[in-house]
């Protein structure tokens, strides 16, 4: 009888009773023999020299080579010409193949091999864990069929190919896409989404099924193809079903552990990013120590507990993993492709045979792309958006062959499989070709089939609207038609994931975050703060209109530009032109604009993401309670007029140049936003974007005196900007010499008069009693970055003293002077318009400061401008060198007095104290 | 097969329908077991208040407007063969058959779909989605927690880049230059099941 089951690589007690195998822990697993005997699992990993391989030569060549190629990579990246025609992974193999060279010539011995071991022990758990962690869940999901589908047609193609069994186990391995290749060369390409996540699904899901057909026929082999039976190619499909359903199942358990443990690790931050990573490690290990698929494992891990575990730890932990991951991972890769590009120059492993190298690429192609038709006909049954014959080109163009189907190879026992020389040299032929023939071409074969690319356009506010319109009624007719097929499933998960799931692996003040009046608290005191921040930077952009809008701080930029708009309308004197030549200016605010829309826009039932179970509900409620309010309102006339009322008032609001009595209004319902909006979880994609857009905001800083700064982020980075805003203030040259006259224009059209008064205005009136604490706080916080740490020592109890003195006035005053000067570092822009923002006070103002009560002085002064808020703009200066120095000069040192008050009149004095002050 | 046939069979000019809508019998079998389903008192018409009833629609910002599209103006009730027209526009387009030149638009067209879209917006039909109209679905599809001043800048700026004649409204043509971009087939398609 053939021993199938006692064969080496099947050998494990899995196969027979694979239950109790899962259920038991694992640890006694850790030292049971008959585990340990399969060849794949114990080389490296438990092998009694567990860690001498990996000490010896791969690790250390491998921290050799990262720090080589990481500058090289760089080059390719920044090189414009390279990057455009070459996918770097092509690029990083050619630069192996040079180094194996290179050694080869030195040593005559290949000194450095990929060796399977420490690809698939750290290498490959690191490319999988960042791109499981990372994956777009609901896109996965939506198309998992498709991947399912590809994944086992593409795979058995191969078996055609021979009649003999090394052939089908070498098909088995060439077969599969290679995930890290697919993932290296369809970034860079820029496919559509659908397409990239169908093909990069396959190919991850590939491993489980390469590597179980590859233990199945590997066992044929040993048995010899004459003793094979009928029974055991069914145990061979059972131990496929078992080893990919096994590998998610530990993938999930561990996820659900994972997400479990990070509920209590309030008090231990920092081990947070490491319990991630170790969690999702520890996974890959456990799914490969019950030979079950471990990149299964651990993608499902990634995708199980992104979710909650992002929920559950702190934002600088989520930065932390996301940044550390994305990191290994690119290391990872990098390595791969050079150990690739080094172990092929190796000749001893190689054994060349024309006929099989030709005839393994044909069959590839034709195999893969029979396949890809095959597959997508059965889907585009079942598909809303059918896949077209250009997307099925592109998916078989882009089956990529790589560092999996060559670690396989190199795995194959040369006694049992005696073409194993010969397996070798295809492999690496056929990575070599698919990733850097295929790789080369994918580009332009994509430009050429005008594939639709994933578009880096930023959908206009009107789209952003409308579509989310278009899913509402989607959601609406499904209701209405009855139908629950597509998003039936979709939504019974939601439910259990919001009654159950969420209930035990979030945290609870996540969870039910919005009923516990500790954590409203909390968060009204973080805002106070964050107002406060803003306050300063509006003061310091002097850009502001609506100083009301502070509190948001994506805001402001948006109301701003769309008042002036209207002020020009309405006949006040603003030239609009200016607006428009400031190119940052209109980009910035639009994605202003969408921040604000993607943040506060409902959410439609369908489109629900796995993130916000918690906002889910609320938005439920509040839909329905304003729904229900609607038709009520139907039905009782009355109440309308209170609507009309409301909508007058904020008519004339909007017209009114009474900036005060606006602020007042809308001073405590924004306070009440902020409660809500802050401690949502904040979705992964969402900060993506975030940088995304800050990033070109930056460049444009630099030309632009227009201060696109970033006002939503400058709060957490205060401490190191404020040393750099000393730089600034020491070297005047810094600033630019003569600002052009649209610079100089466009801070009045801010109403720059009117703007102190109502910071004042709000920090008098309007902080309501329970945020009084939270008030005090900030002014504290405040004041500690307020008191200088040297000279200027003696000066700080007066901030305070006046803080005190007159109510919280002078506070929201010396916050914006410290922050306003901090932030003179983003850029000398900023201090110019620090100037613009005052110099419209009398120069006068300097020496007000010397008294006790200038700030009351001060407002007093202001009060005629603020009622005047409608001023033309100042003429063009026609000195305009002499006035802006005048004029920069003395905002800083009047800002700078606010805070600490230092001699007035000598200005060069004041600067150079400026830094030692703050 | 057969009950499919019975239920057709219940249903006058279904060949008509079926025609004008491009669903298959056994799409329209399915809508009329639902139709039957919603209209509780088998009147053969459904009043809003039958919609109403749907209790995930009480859930949805716009709901409310898209029952009113289910109703053509002046008119209380809705029987099979409009609520089936309706829903027609959201079949996704079928790309097997070209278009037919003599045939008129067919309702699952991008057009039409748009159309559909637009009148939710256009609530007092006058061809045009004034400031206040979109004012209104705004403040409904916005959460609460936004100001009467920002859903005003949101609407100013939303209107100001689609307003092209300058006229402080969307025409139906301005509307569908800002979608112009998007992939209406795909955005406003149901997968009806067989």
């Amino acid at each position: 009888l053939p021993p199938l089951l006692s064969s080496p690589l099947l050998s494990s007690p899995l196969l027979s009773s694979p239950l109790p195998l899962l259920s038991s822990p694992p640890s006694p697993l850790l030292s049971s023999s008959p585990l340990l005997s399969s060849p794949l699992l114990s080389s490296p990993l438990l092998s009694s020299p567990l860690l001498s391989p990996f000490v010896s030569s791969p690790l250390l060549s491998s921290l050799l080579s990262s720090p080589l190629s990481y500058p090289l990579s760089f080059l390719f990246h920044f090189s414009q010409r390279f990057t455009t025609v070459v996918p770097e992974s092509c690029m990083l193999i050619l630069l192996g193949l040079v180094l194996g060279g290179i050694v080869l010539l030195t040593s005559k011995k290949q000194l450095y091999q990929l060796e399977p071991g420490l690809f698939f022990l750290f290498l490959l758990p690191t490319i999988v864990g960042d791109a499981g962690y990372f994956m777009p869940a609901r896109l996965f999901f939506d198309n998992l069929g498709a991947i399912l589908l590809s994944d086992v047609s593409l795979c058995s193609d191969q078996k055609v190919q021979a009649g003999l069994m090394e052939f089908l186990l070498f098909g088995a391995l060439i077969s599969a896409v290679d995930p890290v290749a697919v993932l290296a060369v369809f970034e860079e390409v820029h496919v559509n989404e659908t397409l990239f996540i169908i093909v990069f699904g396959e190919s991850l899901l590939n491993d489980a099924v390469t590597v179980v057909l590859y233990k199945v026929y590997m066992s044929f082999v040993e048995v010899g193809p004459e003793n094979v039976q009928t029974a055991d190619y069914f145990k061979g499909v059972a131990s496929f079903l078992i080893v990919s359903i096994g590998g998610t199942m530990v993938g999930l358990i561990f996820a659900a552990l994972l997400a479990f443990i990070t509920r209590f690790t309030k008090k231990v931050r920092i081990i947070e990013p490491l319990l991630v990573f170790l969690m999702v490690y520890l996974a890959y290990l456990t799914a490969e120590l019950f030979s079950l698929s471990a990149i299964l494992s651990m993608t499902f891990c990634g995708i199980g507990c992104n979710k909650y575990v992002e929920a559950n730890i702190s934002q600088k932990s989520r930065t932390t993993v996301k940044y550390t991951m994305k990191t290994l991972a690119s290391i990872a890769e990098t390595i791969i492709f050079i150990f690739l590009g080094i172990s092929a120059v190796d000749k001893s492993k190689w054994a060349w045979d024309t006929g099989l190298i030709s005839c393994t690429l044909i069959f590839i192609f034709v195999f893969r792309a029979l396949g890809v038709v095959m597959q997508t006909w059965v889907l585009n049954w079942f598909r809303l958006v059918p896949l077209d014959k250009i997307d099925q080109v592109v998916m078989s163009y882009g089956g990529l062959r790589g560092a999996v189907a060559f670690a396989l190879v190199v795995l194959l026992d040369a006694e049992r499989v005696p073409a194993k020389d010969y397996f070798v040299a295809t492999t690496i032929i056929v990575v070599f070709f698919t990733v850097m023939f295929q790789g080369l071409t994918i580009k332009p074969l994509v430009n050429w089939l005008k594939v639709p690319r994933a578009t880096n356009r930023k959908p206009t506010i009107n789209e952003e609207i409308h579509e989310r319109a278009f899913d509402h009624c989607l959601t609406a007719v499904e209701d209405i038609a009855g139908l629950n097929g597509y998003h039936h499933w979709r939504d019974k998960w939601e439910q259990f994931d919001k009654n159950y799931l969420s209930k035990l692996l979030l945290r609870k003040s996540v969870y039910r975050k919005s009923e516990l009046w500790e954590v409203y608290q909390k968060i009204n005191i973080r805002d106070a703060i964050s107002v406060i921040d803003q306050g300063g930077n509006v003061l310091t952009s002097a850009r502001l209109s609506l100083p009301s809008m502070a509190s948001r701080a994506s805001f402001p930029e948006v109301t701003n530009v769309t008042n002036y708009l209207r002020e020009n309308g309405s006949g006040v004197c603003l030239d609009l032109q200016v607006i428009d030549n400031v190119p940052g200016a209109k980009v910035e605010e639009e994605s202003e604009t969408h921040h604000f829309l993607a943040g506060n826009l409902y959410k439609p039932r369908r489109r629900q993401t796995l993130h916000d179970s918690g906002d889910h509900e609320r938005q439920d409620r509040e839909i329905f309670q304003r729904n229900m309010k609607s038709r009520m309102e139907t039905f009782k006339t009355t109440r309308h007029k209170r609507h009309s009322h409301k909508k007058d008032r904020s008519q004339k609001k909007r017209r009114g140049s009474d900036v005060k009595e606006q602020d007042l209004n809308d001073k405590p319902r924004r306070n009440v936003s902020w409660q809500d909006k802050d401690p949502v979880v904040v979705p992964v994609e969402s900060e993506d974007e975030k940088g995304e857009h800050l990033e070109p905001e930056k460049e444009e800083d630099v030309g632009i005196t227009f201060v696109a700064r970033k006002v939503p982020d400058t709060p957490k980075e205060r401490p190191k900007s404020v040393p750099a805003g000393l730089e600034v203030c020491q070297s005047p040259s810094v600033a630019p010499p003569s600002p052009t006259c649209s610079e100089r224009n466009l801070p009045w059209k801010g109403g720059i008069g009117t703007l102190p008064v109502c910071v004042s205005m709000e920090a008098t009136k309007i902080i309501p009693i329970d945020l009084q604490q939270a008030w005090n706080q900030s002014i504290s916080s405040l004041e500690s970055l307020a008191s200088p740490p040297g000279p200027v020592e003696p000066l700080h109890p007066r901030v305070s003293a006046l803080s005190r003195l007159g109510g919280q006035r002078p506070v929201s005053y010396s916050g914006s002077g410290v922050s306003g000067s901090g932030f003179g570092s983003r850029g000398a822009g900023s201090i110019v318009a620090q100037g613009i923002a005052r110099f419209e006070f009398p120069p006068g103002g300097e020496e007000k400061d010397e008294e006790e009560g200038a700030l009351s002085d001060q407002e007093q002064e202001l009060q005629p401008l603020m009622s005047s808020s409608v001023r033309p703009p100042g003429p063009p200066p026609p000195p305009p060198l002499a006035q802006g120095l005048g004029r920069r000069r003395n905002p800083c040192v009047y800002l700078r007095s606010l805070v600490t008050a230092p001699p007035p009149g000598s200005e060069p004095l004041a600067r150079s104290r400026g830094p030692t002050q703050l | 097969m057969g009950s499919t046939n019975s239920t057709l069979s219940k249903i006058p000019n279904v060949e008509e329908l079926m025609q004008e809508t491009g669903f298959t019998p056994a799409h329209i079998v399915r809508l009329y077991d639902r139709f039957e389903a919603l209209d509780k008192e088998k009147t053969g018409h459904l009043r809003p208040q039958d919609f109403g009833a749907i209790n995930r629609l009480a859930m949805n910002p716009i709901g409310d407007r898209i029952i009113g599209a289910f109703f053509s103006p002046g008119q209380e009730t809705v029987d099979f063969h409009s609520f089936v027209r309706i829903l027609a526009h959201f079949r996704p387009a079928d790309k097997k058959h070209p278009k037919d030149p003599s045939m008129p638009e067919p309702v699952n067209s991008r057009t039409s779909k748009l159309k559909f879209a637009f009148q939710l917006y256009d609530q007092d039909k006058d061809g045009k989605i004034s400031r206040a109209e979109l004012l209104q679905v705004l403040r409904s599809m916005l959460e609460m927690q936004v100001t009467e001043e920002q859903l005003e800048s949101i609407a100013d700026r939303t209107i100001q880049e689609a307003d092209l004649d300058k006229d402080d409204a969307i025409s139906f043509e301005e509307f569908r230059k800002s979608l112009e971009k998007v992939n209406i087939d795909h955005k406003m398609s149901i997968r009806f099941l067989r």
